[in-house]
């Protein structure tokens, strides 16, 4: 005989079901307000292609940046003890907590043209507000905290005697990092750079303060959505939908890749 | 030969130990755990630095803290057997194997990983990730692993705990045939005396922090300097020559003399162990009574109390020790000197291999 589901089963199923339609509602709506074939022209758009190669274009670039000075970073943070080292975990992981609209004036006083270190910037003939390296410099702000993070519990997790191992093994700590430490802790990396992606992909408040919205310079393309919201909407409508197809394929290949353990999975 | 000496304190623990291994020597320390057994091999093996220290091995100085020399870990030649193996999980059996192997053409380390994969006979499963190998499996390839680079000392830590009871059996009996071809000097550190027994040509009891004896495996069960070395060391360890004998029952002639019967299989060179507490005294010359088939003259050598029992040393053919009851030992009025004979069940007998 089969056995009936209990109220408390019923009620967890509900509660799933109105997460799941609050959640997806409005990523498919997007897709059903305008037909493809209008999508496709509003794409073809002067400015929209525009804002999506900008939008690729300064996401790589941040994202080499966090992964190449980031990673070690975290290595770091994750295999040495010493004191304070709470407090800078905390600094850290300060910008994940930061208003957008904060980060943005958070840089503008570092490194504008009138900020604490501007006359050095300027001085070095790096140009950032207004133009492509300030979009740069604000994603990676924003969206390195997120992969720090991950890969800080991605290396700590990984039991301290495999470095032993390597290293009782002729290697150096620095062998053992690139051979043993990082392809272990793989999973782990790939999920903070999944998180990470997607967070300077869909970054809109620092950059719009600090490198303002210029077509083709430093509007990306949840600046040029903001830029078309109350003009052309359907253009908007385009790049969003642009916006979640990336995105979405971001993190799917990062699931098919590396499997279930990756985001949300089961534990190993 | 392996020379560590070290002093220092280490958390809770002072650690204060000083030994030698010659090359081809097994050292087995054993003891509890949080004795510093782990501890002892890090300093050697240069993950852990002492406070004061001493690490020589074939010659080189890898360790003198009054010197100031502390040679890294990577530059140490030692091959490090890890309690859980330590496999590195991204790389199958032979790309663990040949992680070590650095300085020589692609097709050398193949060929060296392969050989090595053959003489632990793990060929077959060359291709195979750690987490879809067997316990047995995998202390194969991190045995394969540590000696790849042709270490100049080899440590162990516990290599067989982490087995099932059915497998370490025969675990034990391959990797005791490693240490014996090994030609450089092997510590080996275990929480089990019976497996310090088996695996090592010396013995050491360690307790916090500090070897308290150390010798054979049977000098050390039968003569305990301490009520920790007689509690801990458990076993009498007796080895001798195994045949087949009447009714399913197998025979050891000890070296040294006498027989006993054992109903364990075994053939050619075995130990067998017996617990003191299994073996009872009888004064010489009484006729056999009782079910004990197991019966050897002895002298007694000493008298020591453990616990609420005494542990009485005799010397038979080969060392053995008794524990019996305060009050029996009164009653039979033994002393040193006093001629026993001991006394115990072929049933209580193991054979724990050679």
């Amino acid at each position: 005989m089969k056995r009936r589901p209990g109220r408390f089963a019923v009620l967890l199923t509900l509660c799933l079901a109105v997460t799941l339609t609050f959640l997806t509602l409005p990523i498919v709506a997007i897709f059903l307000d305008s037909s493809p074939a209008e999508l496709i022209d509003s794409l073809g758009e002067e400015g929209a292609l525009d804002a999506l190669w900008l939008s690729l274009k300064t996401t790589a670039i941040s994202i080499t940046i966090i992964l190449l000075v980031g990673t070690p970073a975290a290595y770091l943070l994750a295999t040495r003890s010493f004191r304070g080292k709470a407090f800078v975990v905390t600094l850290v992981e300060l910008p994940l907590v930061l208003p957008p609209a904060v980060a943005g004036i958070a840089l503008l006083s570092a490194v504008g043209p009138s900020g604490i270190l501007g006359g050095t910037v300027e001085a070095a003939g790096v140009e950032l507000t207004f133009e492509t390296a300030g979009v740069v410099v604000a994603l990676t702000f924003v969206a390195s905290p997120f992969y720090v993070r991950q890969a800080m519990a991605a290396f700590a997790s990984v039991d301290g005697v495999m470095l032993d191992a390597s290293r009782t093994l002729g290697a150096s700590e620095a062998r053992g990092f690139l051979r043993v430490m990082i392809p272990v802790a793989l999973p782990g990396l790939v999920a903070g750079t999944a998180l990470a992606l997607g967070r300077a992909l869909g970054e809109f408040g620092a950059t719009l303060m600090f490198a303002g919205s210029f077509q083709g310079i430093t509007q990306t393309v949840p600046l040029a959505i903001y830029d078309r919201f109350s003009t052309e909407f359907d253009a908007a409508l385009a790049l969003s939908a642009v916006l979640v197809a990336v995105s979405a394929a971001i993190l799917l290949s990062v699931k098919l890749v590396h499997g279930s353990e990756v985001l949300g999975g089961a534990p190993r | 030969m392996l020379r560590a000496e070290a002093a220092t304190r280490l958390g809770a623990l002072e650690l204060d130990v000083a030994l030698e291994v010659r090359a081809g020597e097994c050292l087995a320390l054993a003891g509890p755990s949080g004795a510093g057994k782990t501890s002892l091999l890090r300093i050697a093996a240069g993950l852990v630095r002492p406070e004061r220290g001493l690490v020589e091995a074939n010659g080189e100085t890898w360790l003198d803290t009054e010197r100031g020399v502390d040679v890294p870990p990577e530059r140490r030649r030692c091959g490090y057997v890890f309690q859980e193996y330590a496999l590195f999980p991204h790389l199958s059996a032979s790309q663990n194997v040949a992680y070590p192997l650095r300085g020589m053409s692609r097709a050398e380390r193949r060929e060296r990983a392969h050989e090595l994969l053959d003489r632990f006979g793990l060929r077959e499963l060359a291709d195979a990730r750690p987490r879809t190998l067997s316990g047995g499996e995998r202390q194969r390839v991190a045995v394969a692993r540590a000696l790849a680079r042709k270490p100049a000392v080899l440590l162990l830590d516990e290599p067989l705990s982490a087995l099932d009871a059915r497998t370490r059996a025969s675990a034990s009996r391959e990797l005791a045939a490693v240490l014996r071809d090994v030609e450089v000097p092997a510590l080996l550190v275990t929480h089990d005396f019976a497996e310090a027994a088996q695996l090592g040509d010396r013995v050491g009891v360690i307790d916090a922090g500090r070897v308290v004896q150390e010798g054979t495996p049977s000098e050390l069960a039968a003569a305990p300097r301490t009520a920790f070395v007689a509690d801990f060391t458990g076993a009498v360890v007796l080895t001798g020559t195994a045949r087949p004998g009447a009714g399913g029952l197998t025979t050891v002639e000890l070296d040294g003399g006498g027989a006993i019967t054992t109903t364990d299989p075994g053939g050619g060179e075995v130990a067998v162990s017996v617990y003191p507490w299994e073996i009872s005294i009888e004064p010489e010359g009484e006729p056999p009574h009782g079910s004990s088939q197991n019966r050897l003259d002895a002298e007694v050598l000493s008298i020591t109390t453990v616990g609420n029992r005494v542990r009485v040393s005799l010397a038979g053919p080969q060392p053995i020790a008794a524990e019996i009851t305060a009050d029996s030992a009164e009653r039979m009025g033994l002393r040193a000197g006093t001629r026993v004979t001991a006394t115990w069940k072929a049933t209580a007998t193991r054979v724990v291999g050679s």
